[in-house]
């Protein structure tokens, strides 16, 4: 068994946006014999627009106090995200730490406050990476037991699982991984222009309207590509493109009724996972074109 | 003309990773790259910010709306050739003109991030989704937010359906938030020494 250290992030909680990530992520975890411990009382990562509120100091103190009770419960354990966002944050921090004395002092004044120091040594990672790196890409190709033959994904793998810091190497322009992962469960992964494209992110609150153009834009080019759904790590991608559909529809004329789904979520089901270990009762756009795979 | 460097120095100083303007060669690849550019939501590009904090412009620069456009895409991060952060920077001018009293307190994404995403998060440790619709939704008044709900009331019924939204109750307070809050409480001590606002 593999063990490590698991910051979920806010929109896994229970009941929250992406619980559907969390099910299919703890129902994949199982099937590969992968434990996450999850942090005990972790705080939100302050996710890509805390700048506004939270400046430098505060912001980057959000991390380091998940780092340090990780630390603290589970010693040099590797930290594991499995939201874009959240790993982002929990990587810039990391490096500002390690590569700027002046703030590593900052913030452990601030987190002796509250009773915690953080004197670096953890390695935050994004699941992905761990599946690629730890896991391997045979052993999860090995896995398949019910292959999804026939299935065309587009693979729309977004900006911050992939920009600044990458996976597997990829480049920025066109990385390969999430469509390797879509090919391994025997579903096609169609080619993509929108693959690294903008969905709008948090912007998706405070302006709704220019970021509903990016997402139309990115499901229109998954529609014209011919797909019957939409993959995607990235828990606020996941959101922007399948609940504001409506909304979609209703400002552009379109009828977009594509299901948007987790990597996660293709893998369990591939593997032999249930409906519901793969959440996919969790989804908004039913993913009726999946059932044929149960 | 001569040169009026102050604002780029207070610029370089106090804004994060403010100094790296220094380093913009003017090329707009960052212009080029920006999801928001083609919708036409910015007057500046980074680069025109860039070329107009080191042309003292401060007033045009910090009332600008330009930078609460950003989508924290990283599309101009990865394509500068000079790699400048240049989200990075964009951030930091933000939070700058925010902290100046220069940004508009009414701006969307300013108010959005500032006044009810940051103080969601400080208000219990973690997001609290379903209190941050319901601000967001009744931020123009009672009127408004019902409006707005009823508008996306096929999203929300769906999301409950899915178990992917809880109205209530709003989630409580993480374990050690006392420790949290004096965590920030210094922190932001320590931020506004930076920021000379103390």
């Amino acid at each position: 068994m593999k063990e490590y250290s698991f910051f979920p992030g806010c929109s896994s909680e229970h009941n929250a946006s992406a619980a559907n990530l969390e099910t299919s992520v703890q129902s994949m975890c199982r099937m590969l014999d992968i434990k996450l411990n999850e942090i005990d009382d972790w705080n939100c990562c302050s996710a890509s627009i805390g700048y506004a509120g939270g400046g430098v100091i505060p912001r980057l103190a959000l991390s380091a106090r998940n780092f340090a009770l990780s630390k603290q419960q589970q010693g040099d354990r590797d930290l594991v995200a499995t939201c874009a966002a959240c790993w982002l944050s929990m990587r810039e921090t990391s490096e500002r730490l390690a590569h700027e004395p002046e703030v590593k002092e900052k913030v452990n004044i601030a987190l002796k406050e509250g009773g915690l120091s953080y004197e670096g040594g953890i390695k935050t990672r994004h699941l992905v990476e761990v599946l690629i790196e730890d896991i391997g890409w045979d052993t999860l190709k090995g896995k398949v037991t019910k292959p999804l033959t026939g299935l065309k994904v587009a693979g729309y793998v977004g900006c911050q699982t992939n920009r600044p810091f990458g996976v597997a190497g990829d480049s920025f322009e066109n990385p390969q991984y999430l469509d390797r992962m879509i090919e391994l469960t025997g579903a096609t992964a169609i080619p993509y222009a929108k693959k690294v494209a903008c969905c709008g992110g948090a912007l998706m609150f405070s302006e709704q309207e220019k970021s509903c153009q990016l997402t139309r834009e990115i499901i229109q080019c998954a529609v014209d590509g011919g797909a019957d759904c939409i993959v995607t790590p990235c828990p606020v991608c996941q959101l922007n493109l399948e609940v504001y559909q409506g909304k979609i529809n209703q400002l552009f004329g379109t009828s977009f009724k594509i299901p948007v789904l987790y990597y996660s979520q293709l893998m369990v089901l591939s593997w032999g996972g249930s409906w519901n270990d793969a959440a996919l009762h969790q989804q908004v756009v039913q993913p009726d074109v999946l059932k044929r795979f149960v | 003309m001569t040169y009026d460097l102050t604002f780029a120095k207070e610029v370089y100083e106090n804004s994060e990773e403010g100094h790296w303007i220094k380093m913009c060669m003017q090329c707009g690849v960052c212009a080029g790259s920006c999801p928001m550019g083609f919708l036409g939501a910015w007057t500046h590009s980074p680069r025109q910010l860039f070329q107009m904090v080191r042309a003292g412009l401060r007033d045009e620069v910090l009332s600008s709306t330009d930078m609460w456009m950003c989508t924290s895409c990283y599309n101009c991060i990865v394509r500068c050739p000079r790699n400048l952060p240049i989200t990075h920077i964009i951030h930091g001018l933000a939070r700058y003109a925010s902290v100046q009293g220069k940004a508009d307190p009414k701006q969307s994404t300013h108010h959005f991030a500032k006044d009810i995403f940051w103080e969601n998060i400080v208000a219990t440790g973690r997001v609290g989704e379903a209190a941050l619709t319901m601000k967001l939704y009744f931020k123009d008044g009672i009127g408004e937010g019902i409006k707005q709900g009823l508008e996306m009331k096929d999203s929300a019924l769906g999301m409950l359906k899915a178990k992917r939204l809880k109205p209530l109750p709003f989630r409580g307070k993480i374990k050690g938030y006392p420790g949290f809050k004096a965590m920030l409480k210094k922190a932001f001590e320590l931020e506004n020494q930076k920021e000379g606002k103390a």
